[in-house]
């Protein structure tokens, strides 16, 4: 295999040594002959193709049922790992759904000064609709995605959240399905925490935060978009794992108190949605009026307590870029502890010092659009040529709220299979926090890998791949 | 004063319309300034239900019609006593943070002209307090758009009203919300009704006003089109950040249905009455 | 069930049907084409093959003058036109990539893997593709789905709105297929009896895969009150339309066990059935057989239409 790159955590190796996690895979690896590796590379693809897992991109052309590369090579957490993880995670659910009770009631950490009231109440995500108001549980995020960077040994740095609908964990599962298919004299030799608990750890938690006029068992669909949605696959695919109804916005309508389902036995009382939909295109007589693929009355029924929304309208104000920076103030002022995780540290172009620090520092840092997402809209300081880097110098002088800043960070790598073998390349994780009557997580996570050599920038849209992400246990 | 509404609201559809939803901010609340002595709002065949009271403490009712429909008809009757508190808000059942209401809507968005006219009117002023600011940015406002119906549709917007110099009490209000966001005054849109005097001064009597936020006495009613503070012959319905945010009547229907709205309002007090039709 | 699956299941159906009608009227055209040209006053086959699926004027404006490889090309490959088999079979592919979870691994494989196909097929040079390769190719494809379904497939609601898909399609293609043999493809009454008039019922029930079938039911000359009762009245050839009512019969009827309680599409459904088991061929011939087909379809899509107002609409009444 090719050296780790100097500078960076190898997840693999700890100089000559392999760490004990790795071993069974580097004697599985390097026992592999080359032919088998292309025959099962392109097996994985066929499974992959075969249940038709794949991802759009809008505006991207080419093909548009394209496949996110799948790397075969596990990436491993040790069970000591993942246990601290877990907790930082757990604690990091928590924290954000406490500040959406509290910005949605009545403001607390504002009027204590230990955020500035206009990065909540001047935020484009927060929701007029969803004040005053206090939602089953009072549970505004109930699936959070946690993005997570390692850089060291026991270091890892959260870098942002997704408190709306994190997409992605269709890719945990179906990993893991194959690599278990594929490989099962590895799941022999080590003894691999399962992922597959989580479709019902889904339903149950959803079905935990139905509304009080609900009687009996919850009726819980998935709203979505539609067939043309990148992430349809996945819609589908959770609502088959669960045995829920996949409904579109036209599926649905509002008569009474309630919402109901167009059926082939005629209506069907809705208890809980969880909408893959972006708020503005939930309802529109309360929200974008031209939104076709909403339901009229929808947050009318909501709010009346007829019906529950996961996640909660307005939920996207603890996810934003610029409220990331005071989680960890959340999780001392909700929670009274102390971060488990830790925030990258970040420069908020909005504040002028931040922002002159960030223009004579732009080679070195990452800069990211405030609302962007999908590594769109991203400076990679050390990676980027001149005119980029005088591109984004423009962008900020002319807006500079709209961008903060981070160091780059070194992020771990992990092997992954390449030409030549394996070689090392850089790896982030993305675990999944249910979040109802209780905090569940699944151990594990999707981990995403910059597939071009060197490159820092795990996005599918941007080039990254996936891997199965297992934690050993104990 | 002692005010009756009869507020009929008729749609007719070109084609006949399967489960019509529409929401209603159409029941005034009780708050210093009115108090509800009765109040229905009426739509025949209509199920009604999902009642709540949003965040800013506007009841809003939802209705829906299986249809098929090529009508619908919403009626709203009831009577109401008003007192005259020179615009002020008080005691109403509220939670939004008046600074949510700096951020505007595409409507209101402002251009450089509103930009101008904001910065202009605040100028000089000699005892600079919010309520004096504020009192300027309607002044601003009422100088610079005159009342005249029928040019502006209810999807301009306040930067297009302003290089019109004309309008209609939405103008008027979404002009006032721009001006004010600018300077950085929290500002909403108010929708109600206005009782006219025998003098004919008042416009509409479905009528639109704003609110801007005033320290230490909190939302003030501006009334740019009437170049007043909201007294007694007003009824409030509701707010919102722009015209379709506070729409007393909310409702979509499926693409290539055309519908026609005939809409009649009467205000009358116990003395005298008024009558227009729209 | 979903309205909108049950919608999605339906309509699956209605295009595979479809798809292989179209390659068959292909067929029907392809073999017509080899007949011997007897000329004065007669009225290009193609012509009336289009007229028969009311493509006609789409093509006209598209390509002018019916040649056989344009109408090769408008029928199997061309995606703009509705009734085209590629059309089809992506329409089909569509309905059952949203419902996907609904449909079992072998039905999926066999409409994806189709579909692929189909798009090679594309790719390639047309001289390489015979007409009537791609005509099998479709029938196959078609048998192998509809396999697939009746193999595989939980026997639940969705499946019998797949079949009702399938029976109204159906009875709607073969009642248009006869149609155009009988109303449009003959020149004038005067070629009735004569060798074209038989050489193109002959043509008609090899397009249907009954020519066999047809032998071995009926004896004697082929005459239009023999065929006409083949493929209107028989209850045992599948593409009849009493057949193919039956069938949606059994469908709707499956549904009514299955929900307690039936809709105004059963009922519409058996008066449909109740016609066709107490007609004698000679009825038929008294209405015309033009404006009993006319009639016939008009009732079909009276059912289509029905069955989209109640259980697609989620109105079961």
């Amino acid at each position: 295999m090719t050296n780790a790159e100097p500078g960076f955590f190898d997840e693999m190796r700890s100089g000559s040594q392999v760490r004990e996690a790795y071993q069974s895979l580097e004697r599985w690896h390097s026992s592999m002959p080359d032919d088998l590796r292309t025959l099962k590379q392109s097996e994985a693809e066929n499974l992959f193709r075969r249940v038709g897992i794949t991802f759009a991109v809008y505006g991207e052309g080419g093909d548009p049922e394209r496949l996110i590369p799948f790397d075969m090579f596990p990436r491993v957490f040790t069970s000591p790992e993942w246990r601290k993880l877990e907790r930082g995670i757990r604690q990091r659910a928590a924290a954000l759904n406490a500040f959406l009770a509290d910005v949605y009631d009545r403001g607390e950490i504002i009027k204590a000064g230990r955020i500035p009231e206009h990065l909540v109440t001047r935020n484009d995500a927060f929701e007029k609709a969803a004040i005053g108001f206090r939602p089953p549980r009072g549970v505004y995020s109930h699936i959070v995605g946690i993005d997570l960077v390692r850089t060291g040994r026991d270091q890892f740095y959260v870098l942002e959240d997704n408190c709306r609908t994190p997409s992605g964990v269709s890719y945990m599962l179906q990993n893991r399905e194959i690599m278990m298919r594929m490989f099962p004299q590895l799941f022999l030799e080590n003894r691999i925490a399962p992922v597959d608990g989580y479709a019902r750890l889904l339903k149950k938690t959803l079905a935990s935060v139905a509304p009080d006029k609900c009687e009996g068992e919850p009726k819980v669909v998935i709203l979505t978009p539609g067939q043309f949605n990148s992430a349809y696959y996945e819609h589908s695919f959770l609502a088959d794992l669960m045995g829920v109804e996949l409904v579109e916005g036209q599926d649905l309508f509002v008569e009474g108190d309630f919402v109901w389902m167009k059926t082939t036995k005629g209506p069907q009382k809705v208890d809980v949605i969880y909408r893959r939909l972006d708020d503005a295109f939930i309802d529109p007589l309360c929200f974008r009026p031209d939104s076709m693929l909403g339901v009229p009355g929808l947050m009318s029924v909501y709010r009346s307590g007829g019906v529950n929304i996961c996640s909660c309208p307005g939920a996207g104000v603890a996810d934003d870029k610029a409220v990331y920076t005071f989680v960890p103030e959340m999780i001392r002022f909700y929670l009274g502890e102390a971060p488990i995780l830790e925030n990258v540290p970040t420069w908020q172009c909005a504040k002028p010092d931040d922002c002159k620090y960030v223009l004579e520092h732009l080679s070195e840092l990452v800069v990211k659009e405030v609302h962007g997402s999908g590594g769109y809209g991203m400076l990679v300081g050390p990676k980027a040529d001149k005119s980029t880097i005088e591109l984004f110098r423009q962008k900020i002088v002319e807006d500079p709220a709209n961008y903060i800043a981070q160091p780059t960070l070194a992020l771990s790598t992990c092997p992954t299979f390449v030409e030549e073998g394996i070689a090392p390349r850089h790896v982030d994780l993305r675990p999944y926090c249910l979040v109802g009557e209780s905090i569940e997580l699944v151990p594990g996570g999707l981990t995403r890998v910059a597939l071009k050599e060197g490159s820092l920038v795990v996005n599918s849209s941007q080039g990254g791949g996936v891997k199965d992400t297992w934690v050993l246990a104990e | 004063m002692r005010l009756s509404v009869h507020h009929v609201s008729r749609y007719h559809f070109d084609t006949p319309v399967r489960r019509l939803v529409q929401t209603h901010r159409l029941t005034p609340s009780d708050c210093a300034s009115q108090r509800v002595l009765s109040w229905e709002v009426f739509s025949e065949g209509a199920v009604k239900g999902a009642v709540y009271r949003d965040g800013a403490g506007d009841l809003i009712e939802t209705i829906s019609v299986k249809g098929p429909v090529t009508e619908l008809v919403v009626e709203v009757r009831g009577e109401v006593d008003t007192t005259d508190l020179f615009g002020v808000l008080r005691d109403y059942r509220e939670t939004v943070p008046p600074g949510t209401y700096l951020r505007g809507s595409h409507t209101t968005d402002a251009d450089a002209d509103l930009r101008a006219l904001s910065a202009e009117a605040l100028e000089g002023l000699e005892e600079e307090t919010a309520l004096n600011r504020a009192h300027a940015l309607a002044r601003a406002v009422s100088g610079a758009i005159a009342y005249s119906p029928g040019l502006t549709e209810p999807a301009t917007t306040a930067a297009e009203a302003l290089a019109l110099g004309k309008g209609v009490c939405q103008d008027h209000t979404h002009a006032l919300i721009s001006v004010a966001n600018a300077a950085d005054i929290p500002a909403r849109y108010v929708t109600g009704y206005l009782h006219s005097t025998s003098d004919g001064e008042a416009h509409e009597a479905s009528h639109a006003w704003a609110e801007l936020y005033v320290p230490g006495l909190g939302w003030v009613g501006f009334d740019a089109a009437n170049e007043c503070c909201p007294d007694d012959r007003y009824i409030r319905l509701g707010s919102g950040f722009d015209a379709q945010d506070a729409a007393p009547i909310r409702g979509v229907l499926a693409g290539g249905v055309e519908e026609t709205l005939e809409v009649s309002v009467a205000v009358k007090s116990q003395t005298q009455s008024q009558h227009q039709q729209q | 069930m979903l309205s909108r699956t049950a919608s999605h299941l339906f309509w699956l159906g209605r295009y595979i049907e479809r798809a292989e009608t179209t390659a068959r009227l292909l067929e029907v055209g392809g073999r017509n084409a080899l007949l011997p040209d007897i000329g004065g006053g007669y009225r290009n086959d193609w012509e009336a093959i289009l007229q028969s699926n009311g493509s006609l004027p789409d093509f006209k404006e598209k390509y002018g003058d019916p040649v056989q490889r344009n109408i090769e090309t408008f029928l199997f490959f061309d995606a703009e036109n509705p009734s085209s088999v590629f059309a089809c079979m992506a329409a089909a592919r569509e309905n059952a990539r949203v419902v996907r979870t609904a449909l079992t691994s072998p039905v999926w494989d066999a409409i994806n893997t189709a579909f692929q196909e189909l798009n090679q097929f594309r790719r390639m040079e047309r001289s390489k593709l015979a007409l009537s390769d791609l005509t099998e190719w479709t029938m196959r494809s078609c048998a192998l789905i509809r396999g697939s379904i009746d193999a595989t497939q939980m026997r639940n609601d969705g499946f019998h709105f797949m079949g009702t898909g399938f029976g109204i399609e159906r009875a709607d293609n073969t009642a248009r297929l006869l149609d155009v043999k009988y109303y449009v493809l003959l020149p004038n009454v005067s070629y009735v009896g004569s060798g074209l008039d038989q050489s193109q019922w002959v043509t008609l029930l090899r397009s249907m895969s009954a020519h066999r079938a047809f032998g071995w039911t009926y004896t004697g000359e082929l005459t239009a009150a023999k065929i006409a009762d083949f493929l209107i009245l028989n209850p045992q050839f599948p593409r009849s339309l009493r057949a193919s009512v039956q069938d949606a019969n059994y469908h709707l009827d499956c549904l009514t066990r299955g929900y307690g309680r039936a809709t105004r599409a059963q009922s519409h459904a058996r008066t449909m059935l109740a016609e066709l088991v107490e007609s004698q061929v000679s009825d038929i011939f008294d209405e015309g057989l033009h404006e009993f087909l006319l009639r016939f379809m008009a009732q079909n899509a009276g059912l289509a239409g029905v069955i989209q107002d109640t259980y697609l609409q989620g109105n079961p009444e």
